[in-house]
Parts: C-alpha cells; sequence; structure tokens
C-alpha cells in the first residue's frame, strides 16, 4: 500500500510554510524533520512524558499525538517562538535562574504549556502541580521548575499590579 | 541522521479522510465500516497507531464535523456532543451546576494537556474498563446516541459497554452524543486511586445518595477498574438504602462492594488489591459523607 501525502500548510511562531507530507506523519515529526523546528523533543511518542507539547491555536497539546494533516491552516507556536535568537522569554530566564532544568530534554514541552498557562490566567498552585503534572522531568526533582513557576508568577502579580505605562521593555 | 523514508513515521500506513459534514463521516464509515477507525480528540488511538497495535485501512478524522461540539445542559440532561473537549466540560459553569460530578470525574483524566484535546465521546466510545467517565455514565443511568447513514438510536449504557475496548457501537455507527441524566434528588461523588495523578485509576467510584433526616432514601454506586466494563453495584446500593449513615454502614457498604466484584489481576494489582481499594474508596466515601448523623467517632462535617 502506497502513502498517501497531502499539502499542508501550517504558521509556525507567525511563519507561514507548507509542505507535503505523509498523512500519518505526527506533527511532532513534521516540526522537527520536514520543518527544522527541533526544539520540539519528542520522548515516549504516546503522550505521557510531555515534552513534545505545542500550542496549537493557542492550545497546549501532545504533538506526538496529532497527525500534521490535522493542523493545516492552524497556527502552532513552538519553543523557537519564545524569544529572539540569543535571548530568553521572562519564563527561561526564570528556569536559569531557579536551575529549573538540567539536561533540557523536558524543557520546551514544559515551557509552551507555561505559556499558555500564564495566557490562561492559571493560579501559580495550579500552574505547580495540574500543568507541571503533564510533563515528566528525571533531572530536577521538579523542585527547580516550581521555583521558576513562583519566581515567574510573582513577577507576572507585580506587573499586574504596576501603573499602567510602567511595563518593562521585552 | 534521520532516512527519508521510514525512519521517522510510527504508524502503519492508513488512508485519510476529514469529512466536512456529518453526513459525508456516516457515508466513510458505511463504505469502510470495520476497516476505518474514528479520529476525534486521538489522545487513545494516535498512541495505539504509534505503537502499531491498531492498524486500520482508513482513518475518520471528524474533527471538522460542524455540529457535533456542542454542550447543552437543560432540566433533564447533560447533552455532550461527541467532539466536546473534555476541558470544555472541566470549565463549563452550566455542567458545573447541573451535575458537578461530571466536572470532577473530568478533572482526574491525565492532564490538561491532555484534556484539551479528549473528547467525552471519544472516552465513552473507546470504553476502557478504567475509565472515569463510563462509571459516571453509569451512576447516573445514562445513554450514547449512535448515528449511522441509515438511523440514529439511543442505547443505555448497560447495553453500550459489552466488555474491555467492545461497545454495542457498530462499525457504521458514530458515536453522536453522550447525555448524562440529572437528578436533583441525588448528590453525587467521584473518589478514585491512582498510582499518580492522571494516571487511570486502580478503582474509582460514583456514589449518588439522597438523605432524608441522616437516613438514605435512595443510593446509586458505580465504580470503574473492577471488572470488563462500568459496574453497577446495586447489592451495595440496596443495602445502603434505608440506612442511617455512620462508620458501620460504611465499613459494612465497603465490605459488600468488595465481595460484589471479581476484578482481574494485571500489571497494575492483583484482583484482590484492587477489590481491597474498592472497599476502602467505599467505606471512606460513605464515611465523609456530609449531613450524616454525628455518632462521637469520627467528625465527619455535618
Amino acid at each position: 500500500m502506497k502513502a498517501e501525502t497531502r499539502e499542508v500548510t501550517v504558521s509556525v511562531n507567525g511563519r507561514e510554510l507548507t509542505r507535503r507530507t505523509e498523512v500519518r506523519t505526527l506533527l511532532s515529526d513534521f516540526l522537527r524533520h520536514e520543518l527544522g523546528f527541533t526544539g520540539t523533543h519528542v520522548g515516549c511518542e504516546h503522550g505521557v512524558c510531555g515534552a513534545c507539547t505545542v500550542l496549537v491555536d493557542g492550545v497546549p497539546l501532545r504533538s506526538c499525538l496529532t497527525l500534521a494533516v490535522q493542523v493545516d491552516g492552524s497556527a502552532v507556536e513552538t519553543v523557537e517562538g519564545l524569544a529572539p535568537e540569543g535571548e530568553l522569554s521572562r519564563m527561561q530566564q526564570a528556569m536559569r535562574d531557579e536551575h529549573g532544568l538540567q539536561c533540557g530534554f523536558c524543557t520546551p514541552g514544559i515551557l509552551m504549556s507555561l505559556l499558555a498557562a500564564e495566557r490562561d490566567g492559571v493560579s501559580c498552585e495550579r500552574a505547580c502541580t495540574d500543568v507541571l503534572g503533564g510533563h515528566i522531568c528525571r533531572c530536577t526533582g521538579y523542585q527547580g521548575i516550581r521555583a521558576a513557576i513562583r519566581l515567574r508568577w510573582a513577577e507576572l502579580e507585580h506587573e499586574a499590579a504596576a501603573p499602567h505605562g510602567e511595563e518593562t521593555p521585552a | 541522521m534521520f532516512p527519508r523514508e521510514g525512519g521517522r513515521v510510527k504508524p502503519a500506513v492508513f488512508s485519510y479522510l476529514d469529512p466536512r459534514t456529518l453526513e459525508e463521516a456516516l457515508g466513510a464509515l458505511a463504505d469502510h465500516g470495520d476497516d476505518a477507525s474514528v479520529l476525534a480528540g486521538g489522545q487513545s488511538l494516535v498512541p495505539l497507531l504509534n505503537m502499531r497495535l491498531a492498524r486500520p485501512e482508513v482513518v475518520v478524522d471528524v474533527n471538522r464535523v460542524p455540529g457535533l461540539d456542542a454542550l447543552r445542559v437543560d432540566a433533564g440532561a447533560v447533552r455532550v456532543g461527541a467532539l466536546v473537549r473534555a476541558a470544555a466540560v472541566e470549565r463549563d459553569p452550566a455542567v458545573a451546576g447541573a451535575l458537578p460530578v461530571l466536572a470532577e470525574a473530568v478533572r482526574h483524566i491525565a492532564h490538561p494537556q491532555i484534556r484539551s484535546r479528549t473528547t467525552i465521546g471519544g472516552n465513552i466510545a473507546h470504553a476502557d474498563p478504567s475509565s472515569e467517565l463510563p462509571a459516571v455514565l453509569a451512576a447516573v443511568d445514562g445513554a450514547v446516541v449512535l448515528r449511522s447513514a441509515e438511523e440514529e438510536r439511543t442505547v443505555g449504557w448497560e447495553e453500550f459497554f459489552v466488555s474491555v475496548f467492545t461497545t454495542a457501537r457498530e462499525p457504521e455507527e458514530l458515536v453522536t452524543e453522550v447525555v448524562f441524566p440529572v437528578r436533583p434528588e441525588l448528590e453525587f461523588r467521584w473518589v478514585e486511586f491512582a498510582r499518580h495523578h492522571g494516571d487511570f485509576p486502580v478503582a474509582g467510584v460514583c456514589l449518588g445518595l439522597s438523605l432524608a433526616d441522616g437516613a438514605v432514601r435512595q443510593a446509586r454506586l458505580a465504580a470503574t477498574g473492577v471488572g470488563d466494563r462500568p459496574l453497577r453495584l446495586r447489592e451495595v446500593e440496596a443495602a445502603l438504602t434505608g440506612s442511617v449513615l455512620g462508620p458501620e454502614t460504611a465499613r459494612e457498604a465497603g465490605e459488600l462492594a468488595g465481595r460484589a466484584v471479581d476484578p482481574p489481576s494485571d500489571v497494575h494489582g492483583s484482583g484482590d488489591f484492587r477489590r481491597a481499594i474498592l472497599a476502602t474508596l467505599v467505606r471512606r466515601t460513605i464515611e465523609s459523607w456530609p449531613g450524616q448523623a454525628q455518632r462521637g467517632r469520627k467528625g465527619a462535617a455535618a
């Protein structure tokens, strides 16, 4: 049986890209091997570890449990889109400051889940339990990641309380 | 480096259909029957594809079919369209008001990054014997709406769940709606034990009680993880009816529940372990039930 292919057009971090791919190609493999976004990591390939988590139309999901053809016409956000080359987002900086990673394999997925949590106004408590619960980290014991989440969420609280117009430049 | 062919794709070759209308979707199922798998949230199907435990010839992706994502709550029931995501049920204020146990059970399904995609229809249609929602459906005496190109039929939960991963759905049928009746006279609780939050539970129970002066007027008890499908424990319901809630009633109901099931042994625990967990869950759920007569020993909240 010959593998069926389709043309898939997707916006990745704001860049529109089109590729012809097999209909059985997973979004995780499409991002990594067809489009070169290797920041999305692939661990268990059955939805358990969370390393491959990306945002599709703003929703966090497992890219290993999504077919590339399913996101045709959608906007995908990956870890590469968090900050310009050579810079760190605030959450990435917090992870660095609090030793929220060692080998870094699980980090891209965690950062994408936390980005969605930040946008959705999820509480610090739920980000540290429910949201982080969807990721497996075998290095840190999670304490550093939780410290990073608390640091970033404290910043968010501070920003929300700051008078309008005094946001720190990006 | 990864080879261009063979190294990076995991599922076996299939042909992919993404119908844009319900008629088209039902037509595809009529054409391909047993050779087709329906893809909704994909949180159970895609792992099976990745591990090649499932090798369907055709995947019918219903995500672009309009009209399947309606979540309706009226006085009679919570009606969940096949494509409603678990996350939507979890957050819906009308569900929280009408049948809070449904949202509570949903919160035990995996993690937010999975619940964003998991559909209620898919969860029910997959019929995992350790899943939460089939037991909730059993506790409220719910039903599943099935559509084929020919007809629509509504099947009660007891007829729908046949065995492990096996339901009364015919290959040419699509689950279009899951109906959870609202039973305002009963108050329901979901309690489960899992090794980690988000794992499938070793056992879980959905208990519904209506109380008058501390005595049980009506009881519903459904369990998951202790059989090949969700079970209603009717002998426990009968024993509870008319009894006064307290430590004795709780202990007896737990023991009776443990004796009523014959769970299989697997890597997650022996049959006896599951039975013991079920007995403990039932006992503790009753012990901590609010509104029972205080008899000194345990300070259950009034």
